[in-house]
């Protein structure tokens, strides 16, 4: 079972994304990528950062490509809008993943387009049945217009509605179920929404159809103290994908995979971008926590042969 | 009963607004309030879009600085928020924007080396075209000369303005800035990427007028008439050279041909 890499639909069969870790590809590192080769096991790039006719961005890419397994992740689709999915996006999107082929796709569970205005923010859905009809719909049209299944990831968020019916987990299990999508697990993303919204981690993992995760994603958060009027000290965490992965997140990840099994695990670092050497020791200890776990894994399958 | 579509129009209006008013009456509030709530979102909007407006226009930040660069930044993405969700594509009108920016009243070449930051931007991300051969030209009976029509590089970008405002760019790309003068005046800039690398070069008055007239489609003479009508001094061969040297045609094809296979 080692090193199973999970078959991609691609031209590229033997690049699918294997269960071990990857980094997220920021512009920062493209030059060390292009000349050095250095060891990540994968990596994953922001879809919209490679739409565009040409120019040496692209050529970058083509050539890590051949190197490296890709997974495209987009920030822009806005699955959860309204107003439906930009067609000339979504043909944008088309022409990225045409060009690439990239073992896995994904977005996520959040809208950034109202009114034809683009926020550049994930930002927060209600937990309705309207929503959840809409979000169905885009993700059914998206991965209709691409040809090929996509995952979901779970949002972080800061708001709650008063409309909301249901909890996240109910509304991300009910997604899954309904458009066959793929999960993209963020497991910062739990940790933080568990503490802004005071709900139990562990019982969001209960709660989703972990079956269904293809992908982890691990990061960053910000600390956010204040003070309320009354002067108590509060906090608000902020997922800011600026810093390294604090040993909260890694407890759940390594309880998340001890569930899934080995899975392909990111590492995604976007703000205060660091040296290429500190993002890839955070790679490695993912893979060291992937590694323990394929590990009783295995052992665990030696026990039912015998 | 709040609808989605509601509840996305109070949002944007809360994010691209100076408060959470809009958006108050769908949140729920504990002891964190939904001013500061909503707050993260609209400084996640405002600091993401401010700053790929700055890694688009790097020396217009240097010219006025880091404070006041953020400042017209927040303004312009309240006043013009990106209408694709491709921060590539985010900023083309900042600036017009600059241009009537008060605040920035005291630098008027300000909007102009926004235009030309901008122009290197588009260049960089534009199709790919081979560049014409000269060797190929070579073969071309100097007598067909005149009927040549060249087409522009896909990256080419003209810039004009009635500021140094190349010299500008340029004094600014070196850790100490050497002062320009600003009465020397106006500069038209070639900007284009040819290869892989973004280039801008100043154009004499006949360079501007010959590739205007190339890009709309003129043959070489007629071109070369326009150039030298509008200065007496132009070389035709020596611009015709170093253009072609530099890449800045990717095709060329006989008047014969024109409008047909090129």
């Amino acid at each position: 079972m080692a090193d199973q890499t999970r078959e991609a639909h691609t031209g590229f069969e033997h690049l699918g994304i294997p269960d071990r870790a990857g980094v997220g590809l920021r512009h920062p590192h493209i030059p060390a990528f292009v000349r050095e080769r250095p060891p990540a096991a994968w990596l994953e790039v922001h879809t919209e950062n490679y739409i565009g006719a040409g120019g040496p961005r692209l050529r970058a890419l083509e050539k890590i490509r051949q190197d490296y397994p890709l997974s495209c992740h987009g920030v822009g689709l806005s699955l959860g809008s309204a107003e439906g999915l930009d067609k000339g996006h979504l043909a944008n999107i088309k022409a990225v993943i045409d060009r690439f082929q990239p073992g896995l796709i994904s977005e996520h569970v959040s809208w950034s387009v109202t009114g034809g205005v683009y926020l550049n923010d994930l930002l927060p859905l209600p937990y309705t049945d309207e929503a959840l009809d809409i979000i169905c719909r885009n993700i059914e049209h998206a991965q209709e217009a691409l040809g090929r299944q996509m995952l979901v990831e779970n949002p972080s968020s800061y708001v709650s509605f008063k409309s909301s019916t249901m909890p996240e987990w109910e509304f991300m299990a009910a997604i899954v179920k309904r458009t066959g999508c793929g999960l993209l697990l963020d497991v910062n993303n739990i940790h933080v929404s568990a503490h802004n919204h005071r709900f139990d981690a562990n019982a969001y993992l209960d709660a989703v159809p972990l079956d269904k995760v293809q992908e982890i994603h691990v990061a960053g958060h910000f600390v956010q103290h204040f003070a309320d009027e009354d002067g108590t000290d509060r906090v608000i965490l902020i997922d800011d994908h600026g810093t390294h992965v604090e040993s909260a997140v890694w407890t759940l990840f390594r309880r998340a995979l001890e569930r899934v099994g080995p899975t392909p695990t990111l590492v995604e670092w976007d703000n205060n971008i660091p040296e290429l050497d500190v993002l890839l020791a955070e790679a490695r200890k993912a893979e060291l926590i992937l590694s323990s776990v394929r590990a009783q894994h295995s052992s665990m399958a030696n026990v039912h042969v015998a | 009963m709040s609808t989605l579509l509601d509840i996305q129009e109070a949002f944007r209006a809360g994010v691209l607004g100076d408060d959470d008013l809009p958006a108050r009456g769908f949140i729920v509030e504990d002891e964190i309030s939904s001013d500061r709530r909503v707050g993260i979102y609209r400084n996640n909007t405002l600091i993401s879009l401010s700053k790929a407006l700055a890694a688009c226009y790097p020396v217009v930040e240097r010219l006025v600085g880091e404070r006041f660069f953020d400042q017209a930044a927040r303004a312009f993405v309240k006043a013009h928020p990106p209408l694709q969700p491709q921060l590539l594509a985010y900023g083309g009108g900042f600036g017009t924007f600059l241009d009537g920016f008060e605040p920035a009243r005291s630098v008027p070449y300000l909007g102009d080396v926004a235009r030309l930051e901008w122009a290197r931007n588009e260049a960089l991300f534009a199709e790919e075209a081979p560049i014409v051969d000269i060797a190929a030209l070579q073969r071309v009976p100097a007598d067909q000369y005149g009927a040549l029509c060249f087409r522009p590089h896909p990256s080419v970008r003209i810039v004009r303005s009635r500021w140094p405002v190349q010299s500008i760019w340029q004094v600014n790309q070196a850790d100490e800035v050497k002062p320009v003068d600003l009465d020397r005046g106006g500069e038209t800039v070639l900007v284009m990427r040819p290869t892989s690398q973004v280039v801008s070069q100043i154009l004499t008055a006949g360079e501007d007028a010959l590739l205007a007239a190339i890009a709309s489609g003129a043959t070489l003479e007629e071109a070369a008439v326009r150039a030298a009508e509008t200065d007496a001094q132009f070389d035709l061969q020596h611009a015709l050279v170093a253009h072609l040297q530099r890449g800045t045609f990717c095709t060329v094809s006989l008047e014969t041909d024109r409008g047909t296979a090129e």
